[in-house]
């Protein structure tokens, strides 16, 4: 590791006048995922400006009935939030889904939206990767892809975006609040993590010594219910494969509004807008989940070894949507 | 184990600070320790490297094993992905502070009385991680697999061995000693 400067601002606004003078300068939040990566020599910021104990550490309600989120609430503490719990149960589960109870309460909002990919070759700083190192190449591509993305990637980088909770913020349309040298704005959360194309080494949308603050959650649809499902390759403590978060309101049988990303399958949460046009006023059976499933799943373009990836997010899908339903018969 | 060798960097000829270091301030098991470390030194090398609590113990140095597992303020962390330096002011518990004097602590016991061990590296982040991991129970914190509705008004989690496992996920072991480890925790559980 690099030898490096630190400091802790007082303030948000001195962290971004610090950040946009020093570019070689790194935000730090719970360090679970920039410390790992300056071990490996991914990273090597000359100075790392600690964010994590700016006062951005509450979770309060918004006018409008919705939740604001600072960028320092621990991922355990958001996940542990009884209003979280009772309203938006997807976010909860989707952050419980996630790393383990040690790194959860380290970690960071903030951190957690701009974890980096877990792609192997972008942790191994002896192979090429454009994501880290651009214009080199991707040897994942025909590599050892078969954790990495179905959906949206492209010839130049096939990962794919590890947050669990990033997932669940995209179905449940929040939006991610930025404080950087040109002033403040608000990005949705389905837009925020981008496609590849041709620059992957851009994760996200946020600009040069941009400070995330805080994720806005809208009030949750009325009557809806939601959750997270994730499959992985042991019981628990590893990323996803495939996972979804869905919402869902039933009304007389039929969807009135559904809300569904899948996660584990492509550069950013995949917002599925193909099976949500589907579902919308559809009957609330198995029959229009597999269909709405398999309309998003077209676009599908799986690599050699991760063809797995499209049967598994369908069944997952399906049978979060069924689960939902049961909620909604059951409770009248 | 009764004398623990504090081993103070600032006196062991060490550069002053610089940009590159600080000097501040842990408190750990109940004691001030003034350091003045390379920023790049990890909670986890501080206490092994610099102040000879060995207890916490290295096993993947990535946050994937869970073998470095103390408590910082309370709750439970892995110190090998923790900066020294951005712990300043921080209570800090290792296996070392958890016996009062001659008495071991319940959970330690209870390793002992189910042999909940082979090897005994994973050990000390086992029993730090347990202990967080009640403490978050009994505050009502949910898991993965806590069913929705438990506990929603802050009761606490009742801890059944399915809520075990998955809270004490984040703790590897080797030795495959997990079912005794198991055991042991729900023998500390309320
Ligand atoms: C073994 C292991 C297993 C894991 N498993 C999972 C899993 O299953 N699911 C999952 O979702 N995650 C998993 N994780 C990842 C974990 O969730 C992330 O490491 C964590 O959420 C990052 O948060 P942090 O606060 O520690 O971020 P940091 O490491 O501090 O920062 C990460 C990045 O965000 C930037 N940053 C931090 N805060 C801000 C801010 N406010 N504004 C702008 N930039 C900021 C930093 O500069 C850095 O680039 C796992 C991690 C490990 C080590
Ligand atoms: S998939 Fe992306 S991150 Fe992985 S090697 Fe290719 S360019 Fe790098
Ligand atoms: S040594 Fe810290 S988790 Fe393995
Ligand atoms: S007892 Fe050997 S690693 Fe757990």
């Amino acid at each position: 590791m690099k030898p490096f400067a630190y400091l802790r601002p007082g303030s948000v606004a001195e962290a971004v006048r610090v950040s946009a003078e020093r570019p070689e300068s790194h935000f730090l939040g719970g360090g679970t995922n920039l410390v790992d990566l300056m071990k490996l020599g991914v990273e090597s910021p000359g100075l790392l400006i600690d964010v994590s104990r700016l006062p951005l550490d509450l979770v309060t309600p918004t006018d409008d009935g919705g939740l604001r989120i600072g960028a320092t609430v621990r991922n355990s503490d958001l996940a542990a939030h009884p209003v979280v719990r009772e309203r938006y149960p997807a976010l909860s589960q989707a952050l419980l889904a996630g790393a383990s109870g040690q790194l959860r309460n380290a970690a960071t909002t903030g951190g957690n939206l701009l974890q980096r990919t877990r792609c192997p070759y972008f942790q191994d700083t002896s192979k090429p990767c454009n994501k880290r190192a651009p214009g080199t190449g991707c040897p994942a591509r025909e590599g050892a892809h078969r954790d990495l993305a179905v959906l949206g990637h492209s010839p130049d980088c096939v990962a794919t975006q590890p947050s669990d909770m990033a997932v669940a913020l995209a179905a449940l349309d929040a939006t991610v609040h930025l404080h950087g040298p040109e002033g403040e704005r608000a990005v949705s959360a389905t837009e925020f993590h981008r496609l590849p194309g041709d620059n992957p080494d851009q994760d996200t949308v946020i600009r040069p010594g941009e400070l995330i603050t805080e994720v806005v959650l809208p009030p949750p649809a009325e009557g809806a219910f939601s959750l997270y499902r994730k499959a992985r390759d042991r019981a628990s403590y590893a990323f996803a494969l495939a996972s979804v978060a869905a919402v869902l309101t039933v009304r007389d049988g039929r969807v009135a509004h559904a809300a569904l990303a899948f996660g584990g399958l492509a550069h950013r949460p995949w917002r599925a807008r193909a099976a949500e046009d589907v579902l919308r006023g559809a009957p609330a059976t198995e029959e229009t989940f597999a269909r709405a499933a398999d309309a998003e799943l077209a676009a599908a373009e799986p690599l050699r070894d991760n063809g797995f990836k499209v049967a598994l997010a369908r069944n997952l899908a399906v049978g979060a949507l069924a689960e939902l339903t049961a909620r909604a018969d059951r409770s009248g | 184990m009764d004398t623990i060798a504090w081993r103070d960097v600032t006196d062991a000829g060490e550069p002053p600070p610089s940009d590159d270091r600080s000097t501040f301030t842990l408190h750990i098991n109940g004691s001030d320790r003034k350091l003045t470390l390379d920023h790049r030194t990890t909670l986890l090398d501080a206490l092994r490297e610099h102040l000879g609590l060995t207890g916490a113990k290295k096993g993947c140095d990535h946050g994937q094993c869970g073998a470095c597992t103390v408590l910082v303020d309370g709750r439970r962390v892995n110190s090998c992905l923790l900066l020294a330096v951005a712990q300043e002011g921080a209570h800090i518990t290792t296996i070392e502070g958890l016996a009062d004097g001659d008495r071991l602590h319940p959970l330690q016991e209870a390793f002992l009385e189910r042999d909940a061990l082979q090897c005994g590296y994973c050990t000390p982040g086992q029993i730090c991680s347990a202990l967080g991991m009640l403490d978050e129970a009994a505050d009502g914190s949910p898991s993965y697999v806590t069913e929705p509705g438990t506990a929603a008004a802050g009761g606490p989690v009742p801890l059944d061995a399915e809520e075990i496992r998955e809270r004490m996920s984040g703790n590897l072991c080797r030795c495959g000693a997990y079912p005794r480890i198991v055991e042991a925790i729900e023998d500390v559980a309320p």
